[in-house]
């Protein structure tokens, strides 16, 4: 039973910093405000919430699992409350989204294509 | 394996601390330390376990209120004061 429970959390954890790590890869690597916000805004939901149930899964008494749940259900609240926020106040500031017709905003990322 | 993630949530947070202080538009360095902060409560949790003890927890608590708070004040102080040249560094 003690092992089940190593195994199930070892693969939560893994999977969680897996989505954490390409929450960051898109972070850094999209062209554009709202695709990074797209790709933090998902990936921090689901990678937080799958590295606390794995860590819940390891709690000795019961305190310690009451308050990663609780850090749980705030961070399930916070990440999407604050990603809707964010793109909110950066549309109404006149951020417009990259589209195909003004796509010369960073030019030294986009690949010359012969 | 905590040792595992906490390494892999420290590459994590560098790359966000990259594009913070890489980011062309004032959002983009928002929603960078927003991300840092959530990897840090994620990072205090790890390390309660890490270290054996149980008051890390109300840390990580803490944190995450006030890592929330303080990204909704920031983006209400530039939402509703004057328009910002956004490609400019601040």
């Amino acid at each position: 039973m003690e092992m089940l429970l190593d195994i199930l959390s070892w693969i939560l954890l893994a999977s969680g910093s897996f989505f954490c790590l390409t929450g960051a890869l898109g972070l850094l690597r999209f062209p554009d405000f709202f695709t990074r916000i797209h790709a933090t805004g998902i990936t921090d939901t689901m990678g937080a919430g799958l590295i606390l149930i794995g860590l819940m899964l390891q709690a000795s008494n019961w305190i310690v699992f009451a308050k990663l749940f609780i850090i749980l259900l705030f961070s399930l609240l916070a990440a999407a409350t604050a990603c809707h926020a964010m793109a909110k106040a950066a549309i109404k500031s006149g951020l417009k989204p990259q589209t195909k017709d003004n796509r010369e905003i960073e030019p030294e990322e986009q690949p010359s294509k012969p | 394996m905590y040792i595992l993630a906490a390494i892999i949530l420290l590459i994590v947070m560098a790359l966000a601390l990259i594009r913070a202080f890489k980011g062309p538009t004032l959002y983009d360095r928002i929603l960078a330390v927003n991300t840092f902060g959530t990897k840090t409560v994620l990072l205090i949790a790890i390390v309660n376990f890490l270290a054996g003890r149980q008051d890390f927890l109300d840390i990580a608590i803490v944190y995450a209120l006030i890592n929330f708070i303080s990204v909704i004040g920031i983006l209400r102080f530039f939402e509703y004061s004057t328009k910002l040249p956004l490609d400019e560094d601040l």
